[in-house]
């Protein structure tokens, strides 16, 4: 019998000896029970082990193998190579960010964004609960008011595939504005007007045109695209509670 | 080590279906505010006098108006359809626990589409 093989088209860049990005094409193994990242562990094994990427996990809970596949971003540890077999898979890195290396991004501006919206529980001057006060309590309505966009694993997949981000990055993008809404969907949080200075300027929902791919190729449901549009009715509704009524509603 | 900046073609909305259908959602935009544009020259025209008002009438009967309109038609109902579609996201409503299905979100928009309508068609038509 012989073995099926499949081939995987990888973007390839080594800075110390490249100018740009080049594809090469690997033959592997198909194995039914392998998913992507398990071909692309085979040829950093046994094909070359030059090739960079990041993965931790492999079960689409850590966030760090987003990848490129034929042009649509994924976890490459949550797809199976059996759903193109036979045919090529393109791999490339996520798109939108600097390549650092092979399939690994540069980060940076998206860890920059997240901490810019502030993601942590800010409660107002005096609120501040003490140890022997106990935990802030919720109930459980409150907490499925938020919970959804506390799903976020920070894979980047939504940035990928988001045409606004990639053609101007100073965007927030989406899984920064669906972390600013979990926190102030929160009902132990009084941050949100701290946050609106990023929220609600033009890098932030506004410069959203509503394309809504991102929220497709989520692969935890966070749907980053419903956050944002939440955060533009908010901001309208802010704006308009300025105009009417300025001393304050 | 300098990292890479790939290149963002222009051609970004002809890669993918998604992104194609996006632009084609923005862009019978254009032909929804252009007729809004028209009504606005209609009502002024009316404001004319009964003259203006027929000479309007008039070049509205001309085949290439009609043809123009179908075509408005057509992209105000697809530019109806997309966003009425999209209206689950913007607008999440929670009892308590439980959020109200999105279908009964978009659902109520399309019926609500269809009530107007026929009051309109029927204002026109019948009154
Ligand atoms: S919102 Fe979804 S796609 Fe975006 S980073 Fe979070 S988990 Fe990934
Ligand atoms: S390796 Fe952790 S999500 Fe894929």
């Amino acid at each position: 019998m012989t073995r099926k093989t499949m081939e995987l088209e990888i973007l390839r860049y080594r800075p110390e000896k490249e100018e740009r990005p080049t594809f090469e094409t690997y033959e592997i193994p198909f194995k039914e029970e392998w998913v992507v990242l398990d071909a692309i562990n085979y040829i950093k094994d046994n094909i070359d082990g030059s090739l960079s990427y990041r993965w931790s996990c492999r079960m689409g809970v850590c966030g760090s193998c987003g990848m490129m596949l034929n042009g649509i971003p994924k976890l490459s540890c949550a797809v199976f190579l059996r759903d193109y077999y036979p045919d090529k898979v393109r791999v490339e890195p996520l798109t939108g960010f600097p390549i650092q290396r092979d399939l690994v991004i540069v980060m940076d501006d998206f860890i920059h964004k997240l901490k810019e919206i502030k993601p942590w529980i800010i409660r107002d001057e005096g609120q501040e609960q003490s140890l022997e006060e106990g935990e802030y309590l919720q109930s459980p309505a409150e907490l499925a008011a938020f919970k959804q966009y506390s799903m976020c694993i920070n894979c980047m997949l939504c940035y990928a595939a988001c045409p606004v981000y990639a053609i101007d990055n100073s965007f927030v993008g989406p899984a920064a504005i669906a972390l600013a809404q979990r926190y102030n969907l929160d009902s132990r949080d009084h941050g949100r007007e701290l946050r609106q200075d990023v929220i609600a300027s033009n890098e932030g929902v506004w410069e959203c045109t509503f394309v809504g791919e991102c929220s497709e190729v989520c692969p935890k449901d966070v749907d980053p695209a419903g956050a944002i549009q939440r955060g533009k009715v908010s901001g309208t509704i802010d704006y308009f509670k300025d105009v009417l009524m300025p001393w304050g509603g | 080590m300098k990292p890479y900046v790939r290149e963002y073609p222009n051609t970004w909305w002809l890669s993918r279906r998604p992104y194609f259908l996006f632009m084609v959602r923005e862009f019978t935009a254009v032909f929804v505010a252009a007729y809004c544009v028209f009504l606005i020259y209609f009502v002024y025209k009316l404001s004319q006098g009964p003259d203006a008002y027929y000479g309007v009438i008039e070049l509205l009967r001309s085949p290439l108006s009609i043809i123009l309109h179908i075509i408005a038609f057509i992209f105000a109902i697809y530019h109806s359809i997309t966003w009425f579609n999209l209206t689950p996201k913007i607008f999440i409503l929670r009892f308590g626990e439980e959020q109200v299905p999105p279908f009964l979100i978009s659902g109520a928009n399309f019926i609500a589409w269809v009530v107007v309508s026929a009051i309109v068609a029927w204002i026109i038509l019948v009154v």
